[in-house]
């Protein structure tokens, strides 16, 4: 509705939405500028707000003291790996289901959706059990083969709400023109897919690196990614508030930013197309 | 070349038999529009011959060859869609390159018909713009040009006018008319536009539910259709079907008569006008209360004055009666 | 398109994707299912013989339990009712004009994208602390005395901490169902007569009902397996005030190492969930067909 509102009701609105949004982003914000604080002043009574002086003293020492960096590139390998790998699965099947559609698709699609409604304690113990046999404990591949088949039916699906709306007719003529199965999908379909495959990648990496029931049960101090990783905090030992936000803000800060530009997807991801 | 033949080609989706079994000859260089109302399956006629589609059984030849197995890109047929069906993400030139591309043509072979085919559709200004950018008529032209470039063996076009507006489809009928003037090539054509079908055609296929009904020139069509079926899809507006005492006193189940074949003035038929139509060239009379149907559609040269409620008095020509029997076939 | 080609294609790239999600489902889930009706403790080794629904019984009678299951219902009722009711007052504020709608949104979804263990922690230390967060600060100044919230309401703080992580997911897919409203719809219903406060309940409001569910089920479906946020704040306590029925089998599985209870507990979450399931399914199956 392109209608003209008067400056103060739009005023008006800003002004609330302003307010409601900065309450709900706070948290972030003192976490971030916590980070930037010595412990004393983190805890200062009463609290500082801006005027402090900064320091980055926190990050060198969440480094030194525990390696951040290791659990930081856990965390890459894991959600990174867990989703190509399950892109690669993936592609083929969503392809299929969405253009060569046959009187199962749907079933297995449901069925697909289905596996994803197992809550995860309902076979804790089994995994644990296995993981622990094949000495897959507290390893990165460990975690990247769980992580991989808990997204696979959520990027399955969303590679198959993007890519049923490609129309069939560009297909049909690209093989009209003398395309091979191969050129189809490398010169037609590939490209026309592109901003749907690169969106699921990202909402998987988001979903990926936030992980906590896998991560918490089956991994210690090695395979450890930042969610983890940052549990380990939960033990106070005397003043630890700025370290614990600066491990934190380095923790959240590249979802953050991903997750910003992932938004549309992010509805469309994990509700199943059920809401676009 | 390109002489294309069906022998009891058929075709089911699973139970439901939508082609039954069916044999149709394209001569090579012939221009063959199937018609027939919504559903009844000239696209998966198409379709068929096209490839995308398996038939259920018996066997599509091309130019002689058995072409039943092959896959659509191996049959030489080009292909214009509905929706165009042009790459969104590939710039016009792209698009016409691409079955050349698909090929593996030279660069200079290449460019050179990808110019010539943009130079006869008037399409040199936009090569270098993606299809999102161009009207629909345009984007028509960029289909057509992407199925000239190969130079097939046949066109294969699927109602591609339907989503222009009348005047512009008025003027791509023409065009693509022109094409095949100029290239000679073979084409089939769907349209359930049977106006599209009189002017385009040298030959009609109409069919019924996945039945041939007739087959022929546009105009032996319109003079000898073979049954009701095809009086009445044939031409425009509709042939007026008049049943009861009427046929019955010419021998028939029931007779037809086109609207353009009663004169207005005297006559033994007699009704009351209702909406009347001026187009200017013609005038389209809606007749009531005749006796012999609900309406009867009348169409006189020029501009005729009746108002609505008007009395007005009907003579059929009578050589151009069409004679059905029970079953709906014409009696000659 | 449907070539006896492109079928055999289509089931060949089909087969890997479901081969692994049925190994990924039925293997585990047989083992639970098994587990849970042997006597097996993984710190007695030796035999582990079959005993039918023992494990149930006991699992099933643990005073814990109970908790478990009232606390689990409670935290996803209470994070439900929070989330939906906020959502709908966000995106209905979201959705009107004002500057700046670009950060404001960001800002108001961020909180989606922390990790759990994160959120829980700077919640509980930063914040929830009754000697250094800045509740105890902003209760000092208001001269109240401070106020304990995870030892004298840690289900209540919990609730609210899940509340706060997806708050931004209830909001953003309302939000997004109610601008894919037809505004030619809402511009009838204008030229109609009727009010905004009319526009919003007949109009609106039944557009959103669809986006409602898909939060609810969705939701749900999330909120039972609530893990991190009660391990990094509570660990269920103090006593059995927060444990929900996922803590509880993460208890004695990987903390008394008794498969059996644990499997048995497994088995019955799973049935839980699977009655959330079944609504959730029909929705989004009912989207496929359209
Ligand atoms: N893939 C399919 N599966 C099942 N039935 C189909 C399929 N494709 C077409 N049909 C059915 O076959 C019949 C013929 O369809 P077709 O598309 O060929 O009709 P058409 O003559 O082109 O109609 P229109 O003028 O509306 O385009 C229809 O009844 C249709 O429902
Ligand atoms: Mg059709």
């Amino acid at each position: 509705m392109a209608r003209a509102v008067s400056n103060s009701v739009k005023a008006r609105n800003t002004a609330i939405a302003w307010i409601i949004a900065i309450l709900i982003f706070f948290p972030i914000l003192w976490t971030i500028l916590t980070s930037f604080k010595t412990e004393g002043t983190a805890i200062a009574d009463p609290p500082v707000f801006l005027f402090f002086d900064w320091t980055l003293e926190n990050y060198a020492t969440v480094q030194d003291r525990s390696d951040y960096f290791g659990h930081f590139m856990n965390s890459v390998i894991i959600s990174v790996g867990s989703t190509v790998i399950g892109l690669a699965i993936a592609i083929p099947a969503a392809w299929a289901m969405a253009f060569v559609p046959g009187r199962q698709t749907k079933n297995v699609l449901m069925w697909m959706l289905s596996t994803k409604m197992l809550p995860p304690v309902g076979v804790l113990v089994p995994i644990y059990l296995i993981f622990r046999d094949w000495g897959l404990l507290d390893t990165r591949i460990g975690l990247v083969i769980v992580l991989t088949l808990i997204n696979l039916p959520i990027i399955v699906w969303m590679l198959y709400t993007y890519f049923r709306e490609i129309p069939t007719d560009i297909l049909e003529a690209a093989r009209m023109d003398g395309a091979t199965l191969r050129s189809e999908v490398v010169h037609v379909l590939l490209p026309m897919a592109v901003p749907g495959i690169a969106s699921t990648l990202l909402l998987n990496i988001i979903l990926a690196w936030n992980e906590a029931f896998w991560t918490l049960n089956l991994v210690a101090a090695n395979a450890a990614p930042l969610t983890a990783f940052i549990a380990s905090y939960s033990s106070p030992e005397g003043l630890f508030y700025a370290k614990l936000s600066a491990a934190s803000t380095m923790a959240i800060a590249p979802i953050l930013i991903m997750g910003w530009f992932s938004q549309k997807q992010l509805v469309r991801g994990l509700t199943f197309g059920a809401v676009k | 070349m390109g002489r294309i033949t069906l022998e009891k080609v058929q075709k089911k989706f699973g139970e439901t038999e939508v082609i039954p079994p069916l044999d149709l000859t394209i001569e090579d260089g012939e221009f063959v529009v199937f018609v027939g109302p919504s559903g009844c399956g000239k696209s998966t006629l198409l379709r068929l011959i096209a490839g995308l589609e398996d038939v259920s059984g018996g066997d599509i030849k091309i130019d002689g060859t058995p072409a039943t197995d092959l896959p659509p890109a191996k049959r030489r047929l080009a292909m214009v869609f509905q929706s165009y069906a042009l790459y969104p993400h590939m710039t016009v030139r792209k698009n016409i390159a691409f079955p050349l591309k698909m090929a593996g043509m030279d660069e200079a072979e290449k460019t050179r018909r990808v110019e010539r085919a943009a130079e006869v559709l008037n399409l040199t200004n936009f090569l270098d713009r993606r299809p999102g950018q161009l009207s629909g008529g345009q984007r028509q032209r960029v289909a057509i040009g992407r199925a000239i470039v190969r130079e097939p063996a046949a066109f294969l076009f699927d109602e591609p006018l339907s989503n222009l507006d009348a005047a512009l489809r008025v003027g791509m009928r023409l065009e693509i008319s022109e094409l095949h003037e100029r290239l000679k090539t073979t084409m089939i054509y769907v349209t359930h536009d049977q106006v599209e079908a009189m002017t385009m055609a040298d030959k009609i296929v109409v069919l019924r539910a996945g039945h041939i009904e007739q087959v022929g020139s546009p105009l032996d069509l319109y003079r000898t259709p073979r049954n009701r079926f095809v009086a009445e899809f044939i031409g425009s507006p509709k042939m007026n079907v008049i049943d009861g005492e009427e046929a019955a006193h010419r021998d028939a189940h029931a007779i037809g008569i086109r609207p353009e074949h009663i004169d207005v003035g005297e006559g033994q038929w007699e009704g009351r006008v209702g909406v009347s139509e001026h187009l200017g060239s013609d005038t389209l009379f809606h007749v009531h209360d005749t006796g012999l149907a609900d309406v009867i559609t009348v169409r006189a040269p020029g501009e005729v004055n009746y108002k609505s409620g008007d009395a007005i008095r009907l003579s059929p020509q009578t050589d151009k009666i069409h004679r059905f029997d029970d079953k709906g076939l014409r009696i000659a | 398109m449907a070539t006896q080609h492109s079928r055999a294609a289509a089931r060949f790239m089909i087969a890997p994707s479901v081969v692994l999600l049925l190994a990924w489902m039925l293997i585990p889930l047989g083992m639970t299912i098994w587990f849970s009706l042997l006597r097996y403790n993984l710190l007695m080794p030796g035999e582990n013989p079959f005993v039918g629904f023992e494990n149930y019984s006991y699992f099933l009678s643990d005073p814990a339990f109970q908790t478990a299951v009232i606390n689990t219902l409670l935290l996803v009722g209470g994070v439900l009712l929070i989330t939906v009711c906020g959502g709908i007052g966000l995106a209905v504020l979201l959705d009107q004009p004002m500057w700046g709608t670009g950060i404001v949104r960001i800002m108001v979804i961020s909180p989606f994208f922390v990790m759990p263990t994160v959120s829980a922690l700077v919640w509980k230390n930063m914040f929830m602390n009754p000697v250094n967060g800045l509740f105890a600060y902003v209760a000092d100044v208001l001269g109240l005395p401070a106020y304990d919230f995870l030892t004298a309401a840690p289900l209540a703080s919990i609730i609210g901490i899940v509340s706060w992580q997806w708050l931004p997911f209830a909001t953003l897919i309302l939000l997004t169902a109610m601008q894919s409203l037809d505004s030619e719809q809402l511009e009838a219903a204008e030229m109609d007569g009727a009010s905004s406060w009319s526009r919003f309940y007949y109009i609106k409001l039944p557009h959103l009902a669809r986006a409602i569910t898909v939060v609810i089920l969705i939701q749900t479906i999330f909120l039972l397996s609530i893990f991190a946020e009660i391990y990094v704040t509570t660990a269920g306590g103090p006593g059995n005030a927060s444990i929900n029925l996922t803590y509880l089998v993460f208890q004695e599985s990987l903390q008394r190492y008794d498969v059996g209870t644990a499997s048995a507990g497994g088995v019955v979450a799973i049935i839980l969930a699977n009655i959330v399931a079944i609504f959730l399914m029909r929705m989004i199956g009912k989207n496929l067909d359209a």
